[in-house]
C-alpha cells in the first residue's frame, strides 16, 4: 500500500453507476481499455486535459496488466464524494506480482523493455492512487480522476 | 489486430498520418516501415502528424524519439507536428520531454522547418 490516506480516500468514494469491465489479454484490449477510460471520463465530464491524463494513465495500466501481468482485467465506474465527481478504474491481474514496490515507482525504473514511466507515469496522472501487490499474488492497481 | 499506416511521399519528404487509435504492434510496425521508406527514397526528411492522436503513452512517445534517432542515422530530419495542447501537458507529467524529438505546431510549419533545412544542406554543397 503506498498511499494509506488517498486510499481511505478511494474508499470513501462512493458507488456511482454501473461497473464496466474490460478483459485485457491482447494488446488491441488495451485499445478498448483506452476506449473505455475515454467514455467514463466523457460521461463524468472530466475536462479535456483531465480526459488526456486519465486515458493516458489508463494505457500505461492496461500495457503493464498485459505485459508484466501476462493480462487482467480492468473495471471502471463513475464515483460520486461531496462536491464532485470522478472516474475510478481498477486494473488487476494474477501475475508474478512487483517483489518492491518502491523501486518499481521510480521514475526510469523498469523490469522489462519499456521506459520505466509506466507506473510512476500513471501516478502522477490521476489523483487517487492505490497498489496492492505482493511476489506471487497478482498485482491491483486503483486510480481515480477527480473533477477540479 | 495490427495493421501498417499509409507513409506518403512528398517531394524528399515521408509523411505519417496517426489518425486510428494505435495497438503497440501498429506502432512498432510503423518504426519498421519508416525506416525502410527513408532508404529506399533517400527521404531528407520524415513528418509525423499527430493532430488526431488523442493521446500519447509513453509507448508511442518512445516510438517518436526513436523513429527520429534512426532516421537521424539515415540522414533524414524527423519533425512531430500537430500536437493537441492537453497532449503536450500529459506528455511532460508523465515525465517524457521528447528531447531529441523536433515539433512544429502544424504541417505547414513542420514542411518550411524541413525546407530551410535542405536549403541548408544546398547552399553547403
Amino acid at each position: 500500500m503506498i498511499h494509506p490516506a488517498r486510499d481511505t480516500a478511494a474508499k470513501a468514494a462512493g458507488a456511482g453507476g454501473t461497473v464496466r469491465t474490460q478483459a485485457i489479454t491482447t494488446s488491441d484490449d488495451v485499445v478498448r481499455a483506452r476506449q473505455l477510460a475515454r467514455t467514463l471520463a466523457v460521461e463524468c465530464r472530466l475536462s479535456l486535459v483531465e480526459q488526456t491524463k486519465l486515458v493516458t494513465a489508463a494505457s500505461e495500466l492496461a500495457r503493464n496488466t498485459l505485459v508484466y501481468g501476462g493480462g487482467g482485467q480492468m473495471n471502471g465506474e463513475v464515483v460520486h464524494r461531496p462536491g464532485g465527481r470522478g472516474v475510478r478504474l481498477r486494473f488487476a491481474d494474477d501475475g508474478p506480482g512487483i517483489p518492491d514496490t518502491e523501486l518499481a515507482l521510480r521514475d526510469g525504473w523498469s523490469s522489462g523493455t519499456g521506459m520505466g514511466l509506466g507506473l510512476s507515469g500513471a501516478r502522477r496522472l490521476v489523483d487517487d492512487f492505490d497498489l496492492r501487490t505482493a511476489a506471487g499474488e497478482g498485482t491491483t492497481v486503483t486510480v481515480i480522476k477527480w473533477t477540479h | 489486430m495490427s495493421e501498417r499506416l499509409p507513409i506518403l511521399r512528398i517531394g524528399e519528404n515521408l509523411l505519417v498520418s496517426i489518425q486510428v487509435d494505435l495497438d503497440d504492434q501498429t506502432v512498432l510496425n510503423l518504426q519498421d516501415d519508416l525506416a525502410d521508406q527513408v532508404v529506399k527514397h533517400g527521404a531528407r526528411g520524415v513528418v509525423i502528424d499527430i493532430t488526431a492522436a488523442e493521446i500519447v503513452d509513453s509507448f508511442v512517445g518512445r516510438m517518436l524519439a526513436t523513429i527520429a534517432s534512426i532516421s537521424r542515422l539515415l540522414d533524414a530530419e524527423t519533425v512531430v507536428v500537430g500536437m493537441r495542447p492537453a497532449v503536450a501537458i500529459t506528455l511532460v507529467e508523465l515525465g517524457l520531454s521528447l528531447g531529441g524529438v523536433r515539433t512544429a505546431l502544424n504541417l505547414e510549419q513542420g514542411l518550411a522547418i524541413l525546407a530551410e533545412r535542405s536549403t541548408a544542406r544546398t547552399a553547403q554543397a
